[in-house]
């Protein structure tokens, strides 16, 4: 199960390590990532596969948002399926 | 694949500018419930509707979670009961039996306490209709349509007539709430069969036995995206298409997941823009942002006409069926612009039946003053009623005679339904018109000028 995480906030040490540390705990794997920082907020996208992961989706959603609040950050994740859906005019929209 | 940019636009669209799918809603034919035992056709409604969507609402969040957009509303509709009771009578029963499986499984609303009588009614179907204000008042869930008039049948004005006193008597028996059942009440003309959005949605005749119907909305996405349109109106017009394209494939990646995980058939993705009473989620606002001082001016015709098409061009694109009412809806009370421009005196009764010849719907949630008499409401049915028949499209009216309240005051609903400026309606009496009856016959469908 391919997923988006997004981490949108006040740039801070340590953002892109305590991420990654909560996602291969979950043993989620990144397979991409990229960041950038825009006028003091840094915004990283990080495609994963959620394949090996224990947790319902909605576990993993939980365990990062609980992260989030603690680094005070905006993290998300989110079925590749919706990114694909709006952004590419031939896509497969039958499965999630 | 697509950019970071791209992800950032999507997440941003449901963070502040309100996309959200509006409704998923299960369309449950009852024809196999019929049966001359009232008993046992309750029992029988009740066990299919507990079947099939049990698991609605459960399914529904978990699919909003996955993908990150709300789905804010999980509904059913029926076959029109009317259909369903011809043989054993009991529609009260019914109707509580209804309500009890929408509280049961947790859904919004129930559709589907309608009559189909275009052409003419039986006379069960005039005991059915009589009973609409006592099952909208004393129910919470369930809502109800009526269609009076088709552009091939031309318009049963018998039921018009009849239209008038049942939004009145909706109005009276609930004058503690500012009249609340009207606003479960829908009179159509051309009413459609696969509509997915409250109150008028029904399961037609001719679909499947479970379907699920996807309602998707986002009129604050159209008008962020305008923000940055400074061309002429073809740039408008392509700029709302392409959005219109994204929210739609929205709206049907949730149609087809979840009737995969519901076991029902997919239908058809509705794309109408819906909007709520939340700032930044306005139909009228996206007509101030194209050019007009405030909605209701002159230009709000041609503007929504604009809106309306380009809507249905780009979404058409992203969906493998769309269907329900597609375009845009201009309820007064449930869009915070629409209720400004009624507040201010720019926006008037009779500029929005104008408006109603080129969007989707009708006269939505309009209040007029409470002591507006019936006949009056019936004829401001039948003109409305009379745009969509000659026009070839779907036109409805829910309009709120509020109880006790006269020109200038407020009807509060609360939620989605949101509050209503009440607005002016002429006094002056069609009733000899009404008091003819008969049929009004459908229209010419050459020679148009």
């Amino acid at each position: 199960m391919k997923a988006i995480v997004s981490v949108i906030g006040k740039d801070t040490r340590g953002i892109i390590a305590k991420v990654s540390t909560k996602l291969y705990e979950m043993d989620i794997n990144i397979e991409n990532i990229s960041q950038t920082i825009m006028q003091d907020y840094f915004t990283m996208i990080m495609a994963v596969d959620c394949s090996e992961c224990k947790l319902k989706f909605s576990g993993i959603s939980e365990e990062l948002s609980k992260l989030g609040q603690e680094m005070g950050l905006e993290i998300h994740i989110q079925l590749q399926s919706i990114f694909d859906s709006m952004h590419q005019i031939a896509t497969n929209t039958r499965k999630l | 694949m697509y950019t970071d940019r791209e992800i950032l636009e999507t997440i941003d669209m449901v963070s502040h500018q309100h996309l959200d799918v509006r409704t998923i809603t299960m369309g449950i034919s009852l024809f196999d419930c019929i049966t001359d035992d009232r008993r046992r056709l309750c029992d029988k409604i009740y066990d299919k509707i507990m079947r099939k969507a049990e698991n609605i609402v459960r399914i529904g969040n978990d699919i909003s979670n996955e993908i990150g957009v709300p789905i804010v509303n999980k509904r059913i509709s029926v076959t029109p009961i009317s259909l369903i009771t011809a043989a054993s009578g009991g529609h009260m029963e019914v109707i509580r039996t209804l309500d009890r499986a929408a509280d049961e499984i947790g859904i919004d609303f129930l559709g589907g306490y309608s009559a189909l009588v275009h052409k003419a009614m039986t006379p069960y179907e005039r005991e059915f209709i009589n009973s609409i204000p006592e099952a909208l008042s004393t129910t919470k869930k369930i809502c109800s349509s009526v269609n009076v008039a088709t552009s091939k049948a031309g318009i049963n004005m018998d039921a018009v007539r009849m239209m008038g006193r049942i939004v009145k008597e909706c109005a009276r028996l609930t004058k503690d709430q500012d009249s609340l059942a009207c606003a479960k009440f829908v009179v159509f003309a051309n009413a459609v069969e696969d509509n997915p959005f409250m109150t008028g949605a029904f399961l037609g005749p001719g679909e499947d036995d479970a379907v699920i119907n996807v309602g998707v909305s986002g009129p604050g996405v159209v008008k962020r995206a305008l923000e940055n349109v400074k061309g002429d109106l073809t740039e408008v017009a392509e700029c709302i298409k392409q959005t219109a394209f994204k929210i739609t494939r929205v709206g049907q990646l949730v149609a087809a997941e979840a009737s995969r995980r519901l076991g029902v058939s997919s239908g058809i993705v509705d794309l109408s823009l819906a909007p709520t009473p939340v700032v930044g989620d306005s139909v009228a606002h996206i007509l101030e942002e194209i050019g007009l001082e405030c909605v209701g001016a002159c230009g709000t015709t041609a503007t929504l006409a604009l809106l309306n098409d380009a809507v249905k061009k780009g979404g058409i694109m992203a969906s493998g069926h769309v269907g329900g009412l597609s375009g845009a809806f201009i309820p007064v009370s449930e869009d915070a612009g629409m209720i400004n421009g009624a507040e201010k005196g720019a926006l008037t009764l009779e500029k929005l039946e104008a408006m109603t010849a080129v969007c989707s719907v009708g006269l939505d949630m309009i209040a007029i003053p409470g002591d507006t008499h019936e006949d009056v409401i019936s004829a401001l049915i039948a003109d409305e009623i009379a745009i969509g028949v000659v026009n070839t499209k779907t036109t409805a009216v829910r309009v709120i005679p509020v109880y006790g309240k006269s020109e200038g005051e407020y009807a509060e609903f609360g939620g989605l339904l949101g509050r209503a400026p009440i607005m002016h309606i002429s006094k002056y009496s069609p009733s000899a018109f009404i008091a003819r009856g008969g049929r009004i016959p459908a229209p010419l469908h050459s020679n148009k000028n």
